[in-house]
């Protein structure tokens, strides 16, 4: 057992650890597992926030008594993880760990695109980034910097940019993600879905998922609640051309024809509303436009449905039986991952709609109202008002996007003739872009246009390769962050703290953009020396601290209100134009959009070719984890998902390997092996995304596996708001490897 | 379409996909142990039976060869273990349920059994031997003059060992194509039959010869009932067994077991040991040899099989 | 007193944090699992059925790795938790070709191997790890001779199977199905 000075000794490697104070440890005398029994070895931990994914579980890091990496451990207290993070978080350890990691600042010495860079000092790399960018700004404005980030701590780098004039900033969380989600929900109900999810999965008594491949998609609580819910005997109807996990928990499974749910999301409504199967108090209580809508899906009946989804009519009768019978504890998952097929918010409106029409938004085993806590800034200038934004590159389009378009920031580098491409230099912090944005072709196309590429990242993934400085950053067990506010059904506050130093010559991301801030002269934007010291500040002003918070991790704060749920008969003003729940949405319709979402077929596979659906594999995050050896031990390629008819027409057997290649002649740079599974269509194969790694840097995971990114080269833009819809690709095999058209 | 898979966790070396946790090692250490026991067999036997003059090459030549084969088997044990240096653990337990630990003290006690009977048959190649203390005379003296019950032990503790060659295997539950009973008297009788082989190849007589030749294709005869019988068992068993005996019926181990052992090991020489006899001149080095190289295969090819068959589940 | 543990392949999604979290708590070596998921799917798309399932020692009543054991170092414990003693081992392999689940491995330093329940857990009151970690909690631990236990009260309420029962083993990892 460590005794006090050992500890000290410890928590000076790091900033502070703190002591585990179980009496049960101090009796650990077991050395029957002498070189192993890690528990007796494990007696420091310290509070962090996982960084594998969005979700943002809180929970501690477990030394050894070497002051070595141990493991990691939910929080109890948070209700993102409930003490338990998800195989991903768990695996963090080999994120940390990873040999591969980005060691030293690197500048460019040859063509983007090769890994020739030089080693420098921090200094140097960022005179040499303060230097462009000024250059940049001098004759383009700084509102040409633009900024992808996607992380926590983006504010960081946000707040930089934003001092220095530019709000040029998108994140692939929004549209290659969750924004036809949050424009529907927004345009319904006049307030988005927000992360974590505000759904009631706890306390549902019918759980729909469409697409959502919850169990897969290994967002932690949602994966937690659904479990409970499912021990509470909840119905689970998944809708989904794969046969996923969570379809093999369902009550009723519809294996959908792809790129057709909105035939059967309007046959549900129709079913709904000809069969009294709404909450008639709650729609004439609080919604606008029923009767345009009843009118609307007159025609939309599930026989119609029948012939282009291949859903029989009993099934979507019973299914829409099945909602309403658990209405208004159902939901109706709005997912999360929706850009899919360009009129993606049109389909997520027809899922408020069903929300809205069974009475679940705002209920109890609904949709619950979140709470967040907010915590002041520190006293600063304002900003200066940038000249432009991404917005002023189409003044005509997108105007219903929330937030920033990633792929209009691609469009704004690449000159098309008719408008100026005022995006001239891109700082990418934490997303990999490369395999991120889908049509790689015009990724590398806008790059090749840019004056200036800085990444900021924690391994050498593809986008490095093409960034003219790569900043290393310290992993998430080594650095402080902004405190986690996350929403949910309490308000909670939770620290991450570095366990560990920074490892080789990374250094946290609040640390790069301050001292990248000082360069560029924006030293009024910086009233804090210390990261700890405006973390201390912020944390009195909530009538915390910085200790107490490293005692507990996380805080939960009760809420500001009892407004978790609408109080029988509660008056709501919905925070739309017409104060009501939309069915008939006004927005779209001034804007010149569809007001009720309308059917519009798409393109299916021609002979030969199936569609390249994809999704998460729970053990994996993106593209970020594919080299993490924990996490690669448990899964180290990604395979393609072939049907049997399928796989014997082609002579394609289990194991084997092919290459893919795509309608517009795209071949994949490696082959994937082949799972035939009865698991999937006969008119798809499915892929898990983030694998197929093309930068040698990454020795693990280089060439394992193929990357779905590659094979997306037709986007289907979602008009309303931006989105990429990814998902009308269609790929066939091939036995030899091809020249590589992309 | 029953797809039934791992999906994580499990490739543990040596054990995935299939079981080979046991290389070369075992079978040459049951193989060698199984020859042992054959040759101190018929030593023991013929000592006590009184034919120790006629049988020269049973009771005094063969037997040089057994510590031999003990020590080179002890080796390949030694070599298979993973933890080495724990070795002397296997001492200082008695284990009655464990054939590892029953096997290995069996060893341990007639090991030594088979160096005294070497010992005691030294002058028999090197006449002038002389022991270097005067106190190893007085053992010898004391051993010649006991020689009845010494044999007594040979042939317990030999018969013992042969049938401990089969026993490790036929106690693993868990791989169906060792769980049979058989395996137990068939390896003591692959065993004999090895041994006797390598009496005929060191026999000082045609007449001893022509016994051991007598004795090895009665051996050998019983071996084939012993092999039909096990499928025999197997295929009236329960699906697993099936399965196992499917790997030799049909299944990867088909050729090899067939033509290897059954073909090249037990009837090829049974031909020549009966043309022999019937007074066909047949060198007898050549059976001999092939029963020896059939107890071998028969070793490696059980020991494999039987980590590849399995129960499902 | 008697250990067992019992896995809802209702609720198990396959997700494999059982057997990261062992990982790390455990150390076990790169390449090495204690604990793994299996997927069984049955029929023809759209007729499918699945069943997944966290897998591990058995901790078998009967167990026979613990009675092929030369060494003694196989033994059961308290709870009847069926451990290997490291320094009692010599790596025969014996146990590991003798369990039908193939639970076993021998371990980079020599001696055999596998799940032990995470009985330096267990023995102060924690759950294993694997059980304190599953997102979905479908694995529950714990006395089954108390009838309070979450264990005994699945086993209870639930239908469940335990694997191989032909073998004899008398597995004390039950499925609920
Ligand atoms: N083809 C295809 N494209 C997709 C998707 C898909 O399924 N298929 N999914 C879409 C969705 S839903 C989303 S949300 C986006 C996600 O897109 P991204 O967020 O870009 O996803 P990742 O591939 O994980 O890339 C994260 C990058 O951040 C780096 N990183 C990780 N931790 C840190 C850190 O602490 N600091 C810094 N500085 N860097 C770090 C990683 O090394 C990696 O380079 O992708 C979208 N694009
Ligand atoms: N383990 C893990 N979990 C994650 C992530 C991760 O990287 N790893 N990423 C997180 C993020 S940022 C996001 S956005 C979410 C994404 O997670 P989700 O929102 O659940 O993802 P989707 O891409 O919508 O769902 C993929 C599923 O859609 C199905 N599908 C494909 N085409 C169609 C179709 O036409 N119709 C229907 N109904 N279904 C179809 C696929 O078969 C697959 O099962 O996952 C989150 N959770
Ligand atoms: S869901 Fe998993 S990867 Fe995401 S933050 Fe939580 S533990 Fe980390
Ligand atoms: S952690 Fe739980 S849900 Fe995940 S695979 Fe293991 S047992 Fe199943
Ligand atoms: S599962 Fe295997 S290793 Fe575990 S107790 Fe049973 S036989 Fe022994
Ligand atoms: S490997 Fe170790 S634990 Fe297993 S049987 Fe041999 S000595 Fe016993
Ligand atoms: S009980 Fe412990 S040792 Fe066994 S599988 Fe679970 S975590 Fe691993
Ligand atoms: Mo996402």
């Amino acid at each position: 057992m460590a005794n006090r000075r050992d500890f000290i000794k410890i928590a000076g490697l790091g900033t502070a650890s703190i002591a585990l104070a179980n009496p049960a440890l101090k009796a650990l005398n077991n050395t029957f597992f002498s070189p192993a029994d890690p528990l007796s070895a494990g007696l420091y931990r310290t509070p962090m926030v996982c960084e594998i994914c969005f979700w943002k579980c809180a929970g501690w890091t477990y030394k050894k008594e070497d002051g070595t990496i141990w493991k990691l451990e939910g929080n109890a207290d948070d209700p993102n993880c409930n003490g338990r993070l998800c195989p991903r978080g768990t695996g963090g350890v080999g994120t940390y760990l990873d040999p591969d990691r980005l060691k030293t600042p690197l500048i460019r010495t040859g063509e983007r695109g090769n890994q020739t860079f030089r080693e420098a000092t921090w200094d140097e790399a960022l005179d040499y980034i303060a230097e462009k960018m000024k250059g940049i700004a001098a004759e383009s404005g700084p509102e040409s910097i633009a900024l992808f980030s996607h992380r926590t701590g983006s504010a960081y780098f946000n707040d930089m940019l934003k001092a220095f004039g530019s709000s040029t900033y998108a994140a692939p969380s929004y549209a290659q993600c969750k924004g036809p989600r949050e424009e529907a929900f927004y345009l319904t109900f006049g307030e988005t879905i927000g992360s974590p999810e505000r759904t009631d999965i706890r306390d549902t008594k019918c759980l729909v998922l469409i697409g959502s491949h919850i169990g897969e998609n290994m967002h932690n609580g949602q994966v937690q609640e659904m479990s409970d819910a499912i021990d509470k005997g909840a119905s689970i109807i998944t809708v989904d051309p794969r046969f996923s996990t969570a379809a093999g928990k369902s009550k009723f499974w519809l294996p959908i024809k792809p790129a057709t749910d909105m035939a059967l999301l309007l046959a549900w409504i129709n079913v709904l509303i000809t069969e009294g199967w709404y909450d008639k108090e709650y729609v004439e209580k609080y919604t606008f436009g029923f009767d345009q809508l009843k009118a609307h899906v007159r025609s939309f009946t599930p026989e119609w449905a029948y012939g282009i989804t291949t859903i029989k009519p009993d099934v979507i009768r019973d299914t829409a039986r099945e909602m309403f019978n658990a209405s208004p504890a159902v939901i109706i998952h709005p997912g999360r991952h929706t850009t899919w097929y360009g009129d993606d918010t049109q389909r997520l409106r027809t899922v408020a709609i069903l929300n809205a029409l069974l009475g679940s938004w705002g209920r109890r085993g609904g949709f619950y109202n979140p709470d967040r806590i907010s915590l002041p800034q520190m006293p600063g200038p304002e900003f200066p008002k940038p000249a432009r934004t991404w917005r002023d590159y189409y003044p005509d389009k997108y105007v219903l996007a929330g937030e920033g378009v990633s792929n209009v920031l691609v469009d704004a580098s690449i000159p098309d003739g008719e408008r100026e491409p005022f995006v001239k230099a891109w700082f990418v912090d934490a997303t990999n872009l490369i395999e991120t944005l889908p049509d790689k072709r015009r990724t590398l196309e806008a790059i090749d246009k840019l004056e200036l590429i800085v990444a900021v990242d924690i391994m050498p993934m593809e986008i490095t390769g093409y960034a003219d400085v790569v900043l290393p950053e310290a992993t998430y067990l080594e650095r402080y962050d902004d405190i986690r506010v996350s929403p949910g059904r309490v308000p909670t506050m939770a620290l991450r703290m570095p366990a560990f130093e920074p490892q080789y010559n990374s250094k946290p991301g609040w640390w790069i953009a301050r001292e990248l801030g000082l360069k560029l002269g924006l030293k009024e934007y910086y009233p804090w020396e210390n990261i700890e010291e405006l973390l201390e500040w912020q944390l009195k002003q909530v009538d915390s601290s910085l200790d107490e918070m490293k005692r507990i991790g996380v805080k939960v704060l009760p809420r500001s209100y009892d407004d978790i749920y609408f109080a029988p008969g509660e008056d709501i003003e919905f925070g739309t134009a017409t104060g009501k729940i939309e069915l008939y949405s006004t927005q779209l319709a001034a804007e010149g959009f569809d007001p009720m979402p309308k059917y519009t077929p798409h393109p299916q596979p021609p002979e030969g070719y199936y569609r390249l659906i994809y999704g998460r594999a729970p053990m994996h995050t993106f593209s970020r984890t594919s080299n993490n050896q924990h996490l690669r031990n448990l899964m180290d390629e990604n395979n393609v998902w072939v049907n049997p008819a399928i796989a014997k027409r082609w002579g394609i057997e289990n194991g084997m390997e092919v290459w893919l290649r795509n309608q517009d002649g795209v071949v994949s740079n490696f082959p994937i092996k082949v799972r035939v599974t009865e698991r999937i269509r006969w008119d798809s194969v499915y892929m898990v995304h983030g694998f197929g790694h093309g930068n040698k840097l990454l020795t693990r995971c280089f060439g394992k596996g193929a990357s779905d990114t590659q094979l997306i080269t037709n986007v289907k833009i979602d008009p309303v708001m931006g989105g990429t819809g990814m998902r009308e690709n269609f790929v066939t095999f091939l036995f030899e490897p091809e020249e590589v058209i992309s | 379409m029953k797809e039934e898979l791992i999906i994580s966790g499990r490739m543990n070396p040596n054990i995935d996909p299939v079981l080979h946790i046991w290389h070369w090692q075992i079978p040459l250490y049951l193989f060698l142990g199984g020859l042992a026991a054959g040759i101190l067999f018929f030593a023991g036997l013929y000592t006590i039976l009184g034919k120790g003059d006629k049988y020269r090459g049973a009771v005094v030549y063969a037997p040089f060869v057994a510590p031999l084969a003990l020590v080179l088997g002890l080796i390949a044990l030694f070599l298979d273990l993973k933890h080495q240096l724990y070795f002397w653990r296997l001492y200082t337990t008695i284990k009655l349920e464990s054939p590892m630990s029953w096997g290995a003290w069996t060893l341990i006690a007639i090991t030594p059994l088979s160096f005294l009977w070497a010992a005691l048959n030294i002058r028999e190649i090197f006449p002038q031997w002389k022991w270097k203390f005067t106190f190893l005379d007085t053992l010898e003296e004391f051993f010649r003059r006991h020689i009845i019950p010494l044999a007594w032990a040979l042939v317990v503790l030999s018969v013992i060992l042969g049938i401990y060659t089969g026993i490790l295997f036929s106690a693993f539950n868990a791989r169906p194509l060792w769980n049979t009973s058989i395996l137990g008297p068939l390896f003591l009788t692959s065993g004999l039959s090895t041994g006797a082989a390598t009496i005929i190849i060191l026999a000082r007589s045609h007449k001893e010869r022509m016994m051991f030749s007598r004795i090895d294709l009665g051996l050998i005869i019983v071996e084939l009932f012993f092999i039909v019988h096990m499928f025999m068992g197997f295929l009236a068993s329960t699906q697993v067994q099936i399965d196992a005996a499917a790997l030799f019926l049909g299944g990867p181990y088909t050729a090899p077991f067939w033509v290897l052992v059954v073909g090249m090991g037990l009837v090829l020489p049974a031909i020549l040991e009966a043309m022999e006899l019937a007074k066909f001149r047949v060198p007898a080095i050549i059976p001999a040899s092939l029963v020896i190289f059939g107890g071998i295969m028969l070793r490696f090819i059980i020991a494999n099989a039987g980590q590849v068959s399995r129960w499902l589940y | 007193m008697r250990y067992a543990m019992a896995v809802d392949t209702a609720k198990c999604v396959g997700c494999s944090d059982c057997v990261v979290a062992c990982q790390t708590e455990n150390d076990v070596p790169h390449g090495f699992a204690r604990d793994w998921v299996v997927e069984v799917n049955f029929g023809t798309y759209p007729e499918l059925k699945t069943e997944i399932r966290s897998e591990r020692c058995n901790h078998c009543d009967n167990a026979p790795c613990v009675r092929c054991c030369p060494t003694g170092a196989s033994k059961i414990v308290e709870g009847g938790i069926v451990l290997v003693e490291h320094d009692k081992c010599i790596g025969c392999g014996a146990c590991i070709t003798s369990c039908p689940y193939d639970a076993r491995f021998s371990h980079p330093d020599g001696y055999a191997d596998k799940c032990t329940f995470c009985e330096h857990r267990v023995k102060h009151g924690d759950d294993p790890a694997c059980v304190a970690v599953c997102p979905t909690k479908c694995l529950y631990f714990g006395d089954i001779d108390d009838p309070g236990s979450d264990v005994s009260g699945v086993i209870r309420t639930r239908e469940y199977k335990t694997l191989i029962p032909e073998a004899g083993t008398q597995p004390q990892i039950y499925f609920l199905t």
